[in-house]
């Protein structure tokens, strides 16, 4: 065994994960990307496709509720509810990428259609309750994009599937929702009081029925006898020809743990959604359903994280300051450009304890090379609005700092958490990603084998420059 | 000024720090707010680091200046409840039912039943009064659904319209659509600088108004300060790399020349303040795309640290500021 080195006594940082050798696999048959809402899941998946297609692979990517810009630049903004070739993409390796749009009223319609003659069909598109149901009960888009996975799945077309999943607040919806639709539909309740003809007889259901009886009395006085009939003549259509709404939901749930699926969790390094992701983490491993890894995504980096958020604002508030020079003749209110100051006002020529030395610095080498030469107004101007921008430009580079940090120890105790879990950071990019080029992008990020977060490690302030 | 202020948005754009903050800043001297949540995720209490609210209405802040805002959680279960125990009396039949999942049942295969009765328990706060004819709130502040649903859950006359033609729900529904479709309400969005969110506000706004429902502000949360303007960018397209490393060797930050500490510090940077500059511009962008639906907008900061009591406080006066009161 070997000594712990004591000068990397640190954390340390979770394994990075590999993408490339995921989406290469031929044997990873579906990537299921969930996550709470807006963290990205639909962006990375659309992006993991468009690599592996791009690598070779035969990819279809099942988007839920892409951004509009998106889904025009992948031409899925129609929709057809069926995949459709997205153009634009180098196919010379051999690939190709589909994309589709999840429109879950008409992939519940379609589930009708193929289950039941067409007759028998059109009575249950025409009912008022299947109407509701399709149209967003709570768990119905979970339980469509779970029907629309399976039946790609089905379909056999393509080697790789990319699933998004539905926007809620937790990532666990996806898992849950579409059983408890199920066993809702299927419910004793429902049944019971759908059908309480049925229960005549037995003699154990006596109390229950009493109960049952004033149940839909009460109810029928409330929602209303025709709604109720619509409950019971939709279940009933349902049964004779669909074999179960929970039979259905569990078939899907298991292809979720078949051999060839892997799950990426994405999250954005804030306290809520990464506590959501370690939830998710920890369910995925409850129900052995296995978890390729986790993306992190919209983080910040910085070119310069050796400079830290403190001498970046010292160093722009001395830029601020007056400078001595400037103090004589009066041209200290010229010097001063209002917008730089704050509320403190203009200081009063004749203060010069104002232009003190940087602070804890050393008066630069360099002052001389900056100091007006007098005789050009107009230089000077340039100058101090040089100045005031390289003042911004450091403000800007502390609040940078400042959130870098922030995120670090957010990744970081997630990481202290699940040390197990493999992680790829995306870094936020200053606009939206609305199109193949941006999605390339954020693939070659989510594929680098570098972290755009600096390690704990490497935050050592930078060496005096000034010698 | 409305006394029902519904508060509606994108997912995770602010919807429930929005409201509490203006049911704090509604809350001026002598005046009596209610702060109602209606999707049962007790946020409300997190905001306010108080345990979970009870369907019952509690007093959990002293807004500045002296009003008061009082909290309720409404458990559309509880309300139905209410309403059987009022119109048919059913004693302890009601709680039986509640055991059987009856309650959860109807809530569920009828939505709409659920919305009417979460929308009714607050227009009763607005409507009711007390003895000396004084209004029990000033008014109440609704953290509502996000901007996909809102309407639907607003719209309840429709919802029910499919339910029992006649008896206490319907009059109900009625009574609701009198103040909700009334100047008496105002329903505000919540939204970010960015694209999807202001897209939804946009659809959300035309999806209100073709209903007939009153649109009140556009509030923009999560605002980012400005920290280099228009004549700070503009001289950023043209200067030399040179002068700027100068400047930032003035500042104590090393050599200016090649090689020089400070002289390293300029790409760096110069490529953050351009990431700064496309933002910048898309913000400026969503900004006026907001602008063309001619409400009224407001903005609200961004807390770095995240938010917490202290925040609260902050965006309420913020908004106080801005004229919500
Ligand atoms: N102005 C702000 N500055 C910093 N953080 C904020 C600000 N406003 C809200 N937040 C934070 O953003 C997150 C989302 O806010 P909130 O819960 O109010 O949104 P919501 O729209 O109600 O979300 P949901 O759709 O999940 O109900 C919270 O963590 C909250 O503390
Ligand atoms: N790394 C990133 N940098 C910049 N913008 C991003 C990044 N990832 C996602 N976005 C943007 O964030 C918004 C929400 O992303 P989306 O993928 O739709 O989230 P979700 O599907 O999780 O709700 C979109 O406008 C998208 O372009
Ligand atoms: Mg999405
Ligand atoms: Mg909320």
């Amino acid at each position: 065994m070997s000594r712990p080195d004591p000068a990397h006594h640190h954390l340390s940082p979770a394994r990075l994960l590999d993408v490339d050798p995921l989406l290469e696999d031929p044997q990873t048959r579906i990537v299921v990307c969930c996550g709470s809402g807006g963290v990205g899941k639909t962006t990375t998946a659309a992006a993991l496709g468009l690599r592996a297609a791009e690598r070779g692979r035969k990819v279809v990517v099942l988007t839920i509720d892409p951004a509009r810009r998106l889904a025009q630049s992948m031409g899925i903004d129609s929709l057809d509810n069926t995949p459709r070739r997205v153009k634009g993409i180098d196919e010379t390796a051999g690939g190709e990428l589909h994309a589709m749009m999840l429109d879950m009223k008409r992939t519940f319609d379609e589930i009708v259609e193929a289950h039941a003659d067409r007759e028998r069909a059109a009575a249950i598109l025409g009912n008022p309750f299947y109407q509701s149901l399709s149209a967003g009960f709570a768990g119905t888009q979970e339980y469509m994009a779970m029907e629309k996975l399976g039946q790609l799945r089905a379909r056999d077309e393509w080697d790789l599937i990319v699933v998004d999943t539905p926007p809620s607040r937790s990532a666990l919806d996806f898992l849950d929702a579409p059983k408890r639709l199920g066993s809702f539909l299927d419910g004793r309740l429902i049944r019971l009081l759908t059908a309480p003809a049925k229960l005549g007889g037995r003699a154990g259901m006596k109390f229950l029925n009493v109960g049952m009886s004033m149940m839909t009395g009460t109810l029928g006085k409330l929602l209303g006898g025709q709604l109720l009939k619509d409950v019971q003549t939709f279940v009933s259509a349902m049964d004779t020809t669909f074999g179960g709404f929970r039979t259905r939901a569990d078939a899907t749930y298991k292809l979720l743990q078949a051999p060839g699926t892997a799950f990426l969790v994405v999250a954005a390094p804030e306290r809520d959604a990464l506590r959501e992701a370690a939830y998710f983490v920890e369910r995925l491993a409850a129900e052995d359903m296995p978890l390729a890894g986790l993306v992190l995504n919209r983080v910040h980096g910085s070119g310069a994280d050796g400079l830290s958020a403190e001498r970046a604002l010292a160093a722009a508030e001395n830029l601020e300051e007056p400078r001595i020079v400037d103090q004589e003749d009066g041209k200290a209110l010229l010097r001063n450009s209002p917008d730089a100051q704050d509320s403190s006002g203009s200081p009063t020529p004749g203060t010069p304890a104002l232009a003190s030395a940087p602070e804890g610095g050393s008066p630069t080498e360099h002052a001389e090379d900056t100091e007006p030469s007098g005789d050009a107004e107009h230089a000077e101007d340039t100058e101090r609005s040089v100045d005031r921008l390289t003042a911004g430009l450091l403000r800007l580079h502390a609040d940078r700092m400042q959130l870098l940090s922030r995120e670090q120890r957010t990744r970081d105790r997630f990481t202290a958490l699940h040390p197990e879990v493999a992680v790829t950071e995306v870094a936020a990019l200053p606009g939206d990603v609305h199109d193949l080029a941006g999605l390339r992008d954020i693939g070659d990020r989510l594929a680098a084998d570098a972290r755009e977060l600096p390690d704990p490690a490497d935050r050592t302030e930078a060496p005096e420059a000034s010698a | 000024m409305s006394r029902l202020q519904v508060v509606s948005g994108k997912g995770g754009t602010g919807k429930t720090t929005v409201a509490a903050a203006l049911a704090l800043a509604l809350a001026t001297e002598g005046k009596r707010t209610l702060l109602v949540e209606v999707e049962g995720r007790q946020g409300i209490a997190q905001l306010f680091e108080t345990e979970a609210l009870p369907y019952e209405e509690r007093k959990i802040a002293v807004a500045p200046g002296g009003g008061e805002v009082y909290a309720l959680a409404i458990d559309p279960e509880l309300a139905l409840l209410d309403y059987l125990q009022m119109f048919y009396k059913l004693g302890s039949a009601g709680r039986a039912l509640k055991k059987l999942g009856a309650i959860d049942f109807a809530t569920t295969i009828a939505p709409g039943l659920r919305d009417v009765l979460l929308t009714g328990k607050a227009c009763e706060a607005v409507r009711r009064k007390e003895r000396s004819g004084r209004f029990a709130y000033d008014y109440v502040v609704m953290d509502a659904p996000p901007t996909g649903r809102i309407t639907r859950f607003l719209n309840v006359n429709d919802e029910v319209a499919g339910l029992a033609k006649i008896g206490p729900i319907h009059n109900q529904a009625q009574a609701v659509m009198r103040v909700l479709k009334s100047p008496e309400t105002a329903v505000h969005l919540v939204t970010l600088l960015e694209e999807m969110p202001v897209q939804e506000t946009v659809d959300g706004i035309a999806e209100l108004r073709s209903a007939r429902l009153p649109v009140g502000r556009i509030i923009v949360n999560m605002v980012r300060p400005e920290v280099l303007d228009e004549t700070d960018l503009e001289l950023l397209r043209t200067v030399p790399r040179s002068t700027v490393a100068r400047s930032l060797s003035s500042a104590g930050l090393g050599g200016a020349r090649r090689g020089g500490h400070a002289e390293r510090l300029v790409d760096p940077l110069l490529t953050q303040a351009d990431e700064y500059a496309e933002r910048y511009t898309l913000e400026h962008e969503q900004r006026a795309v907001l602008a063309e639906v001619g409400l009224p907008l407001h903005e609200l900061p961004l807390f770095a640290e995240g938010m917490d009591l202290a925040g609260l406080y902050e965006l309420a006066r913020e908004l106080r500021e801005q004229g919500v009161s």
